[in-house]
């Protein structure tokens, strides 16, 4: 090495400047990150603080006591919402994922760009709008029912489930639609009998990352099912109770009680939503492993 | 649904066949046996003489305004190794995927000329492209195993998916198996995904997948450059005996395997092609000077 080689590998007077802003770094976003897990610890934490004590086998399996009474639990709503997410669900996870099929292994770029741009805004577009397109839709003239809410999950699951699922199908080697096409075997064949089994993992995984964002979801709740009957309904063309939407409605209450029915009811929900996140992860790293990532 | 027979995906390649009044090939004194319509000769290991062979008339072979094959006459005899050599980015890889009409799936890929398999122009207007794959097989340079099948189910994918009927299929996947000489390593693990093998085993799970199908030609770009020396000579050994069944036509970067393996052995350079000659002579006394360069080491 010349002097001058030498030269480039020497201090140039910022050297201590520029570690000390790297360092400067790397703190800052540690600090975002405990952060991150800070408020998710807390936000979980003072939930569970608060809520389990009221929690009971009783205040799972007992529907919502009559206005001003107090004893009553959350099984009405448990049931409601289990109603609500489930047919919208099964309105918006095939629906999605069709969207996603046919982006990814069918339409030419400049049908796939647009569809996937549109999609990016619906996911954008507030709960609220949402729910007050479908009140115009379906409400407006008629009445509440657990079916306009689902209709509204429903619009809001379908962008969330059709992009994670195009993430997870272009995630699949091409070498193994190569290896279909190279012996034979038709285009719909082979997205049906090797694509989608392949990234079933992951097209689960995005499912229930939907239901999990939409099974809290209140505003469009409240507007298109909200008024509702007492004991437990099951029928999706009345109104029928939700968990958001008794949490909303306890807080709202004066009572100490019903104060506490709200975290209960709040905790019930932050665990569903956990475990499916949970779940979620274990059928992405399967599928994952699967498609050798 | 995987038993039935869809009349546009699986239509016998002698129905796309040129009618012979008007086809200028039979006009031209070309005789045009069948296509074997997929299952004929082939549940014995030998089959006709003669049958899959496959001449390239005037190949050419473009990306967008890439000429990667330019111009190639050439003859893929039956019952004989092919072998391809040359320096990288020469066009093999291209050459054989026009074999199989793979290379036009690629965006902005095109060909034109003739691949005349036993007669039958390949690229005429009114061939079926998907039946032309399970005429002209393909084995990768990587094993590729569906992941999510097991051994047995990989061997048969070909004919499940393609609408093969139901009673043929173990025994057809079963003679695939001993084919590609692997069943005696895996019969006991048939259920197990096929995935788990070794890079070997799973190299031959492939060609015997493509074997399921019965194919007249097998296309092989670079087979063994993913493997070890030793399953690469199981491999090479395997060639040997498929021969008999099947047109080879093997791309190789190992000159070596070109010469253990192949009878005749083609040289590419830039698209052309440079020399075809039995392998002995190729690697021995080449006409062309740019082929003994190549062979000696001397470039690429
Ligand atoms: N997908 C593609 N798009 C554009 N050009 C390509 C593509 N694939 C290959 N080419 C070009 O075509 C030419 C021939 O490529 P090809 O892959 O057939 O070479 P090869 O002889 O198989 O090389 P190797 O020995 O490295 O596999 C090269 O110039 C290459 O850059
Ligand atoms: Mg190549």
């Amino acid at each position: 090495m010349s002097a001058d080689q030498h030269a480039l590998l020497l201090d140039r007077g910022n050297l201590k400047r520029r570690n000390r802003f790297n360092k400067a770094v790397e703190v800052v976003s540690t600090v975002a990150a405990v952060l991150a897990v800070a408020v998710l610890v807390i936000v979980v934490g003072s939930v569970f603080l608060k809520g389990v004590g009221a929690l009971s086998l009783h205040f799972l399996t007992t529907p919502t006591a009559l206005f001003g009474e107090s004893g009553g639990g959350i099984s009405n709503a448990i049931v409601g919402s289990a109603i609500i997410v489930a047919i919208a669900s099964v309105i918006a996870i095939p629906i999605g994922i069709l969207i996603a099929i046919y982006t990814t292994e069918f339409a030419p770029p400049s049908i796939a760009h647009p569809v996937r741009f549109v999609l990016d805004i619906l996911n954008g577009v507030p709960t609220i709008i949402t729910g007050i397109f479908v009140f115009g839709l379906l409400v407006e003239g008629n009445h509440q029912s657990g079916f306009a809410a689902s209709v509204a999950l429903a619009i809001v699951m379908l962008p969330i489930v059709a992009r994670t699922a195009q993430e997870v199908l272009t995630l699949v080697p091409s070498t193994l639609k190569e290896a279909a096409n190279a012996l034979g075997i038709a285009p719909w064949r082979s997205t049906v009998r090797i694509t989608i089994p392949t990234a079933a993992g992951g097209l689960i995984t995005g499912s229930l990352l939907a239901v999990a964002r939409v099974a809290g979801e209140t505003a469009p709740i409240i507007l298109l099912s909200s008024i509702v009957s007492q004991g437990v309904l099951t029928d999706p063309g009345e109104p029928l109770a939700s968990i958001p939407y008794f949490i909303f409605q306890s807080s709202e209450s004066p009572s100490a009680t019903a104060h506490t029915e709200a975290w209960a009811a709040a905790l019930v929900l932050i665990a569903f939503v956990l475990v499916l996140n949970v779940v979620a992860r274990a059928f992405y790293a399967r599928s994952r492993k699967r498609m050798g990532a | 649904m995987d038993v039935s027979r869809d009349s546009t995906e699986s239509a016998p390649m002698s129905e796309a066949r040129p009618d012979p009044q008007t086809d200028p090939q039979t006009q031209s004194g070309f005789t045009a046996p069948t296509v074997a319509a997929s299952g004929s000769a082939q549940g014995s290991t030998t089959r006709d003489r003669g049958v899959g062979t496959v001449e390239l008339k005037q190949l050419n072979a473009y990306y967008g305004s890439t000429h990667a094959v330019r111009g190639v006459d050439l003859a893929f005899e039956s019952d004989k190794v092919t072998a391809i050599i040359g320096p990288s980015g020469c066009g093999k890889s291209t050459l054989v995927r026009c074999i199989n009409r793979m290379h036009e799936e690629i965006d902005g890929a095109r060909a034109d000329g003739q691949v005349v398999l036993d007669g039958l122009d390949l690229y005429d207007s009114r061939i079926d492209i998907v039946a032309v794959r399970r005429a002209v097989g393909m084995v990768f340079q990587k094993p590729n195993p569906f992941p999510t099948m097991s051994v047995f189910d990989n061997v048969v994918s070909g004919l499940r998916l393609t609408g093969a009927s139901r009673g043929d299929i173990d025994d057809r996947g079963r003679e695939a198996l001993v084919g590609a000489g692997l069943w005696e390593e895996v019969k006991d693990r048939l259920k197990a995904p096929g995935v788990g093998l070794s890079g070997g085993q799973q190299q031959r799970l492939c060609i015997a997948r493509a074997l399921a199908v019965e194919p007249e030609v097998l296309l092989m770009d670079e087979p063994c450059s993913a493997l070890d020396p030793v399953a690469t000579l199981k491999i090479e050994e395997l060639i040997g005996e498929l021969k008999q069944r099947v047109t080879i036509v093997i791309v190789t970067h190992n000159m070596q395997q070109a010469a253990r393996v192949a009878d005749t052995t083609v040289f590419m350079l830039d698209g052309e092609l440079i020399e075809v000659g039995p392998t002995d002579k190729l690697f021995t006394t080449p006409d062309d000077s740019r082929t003994e360069q190549y062979v000696t080491g001397k470039f690429g």
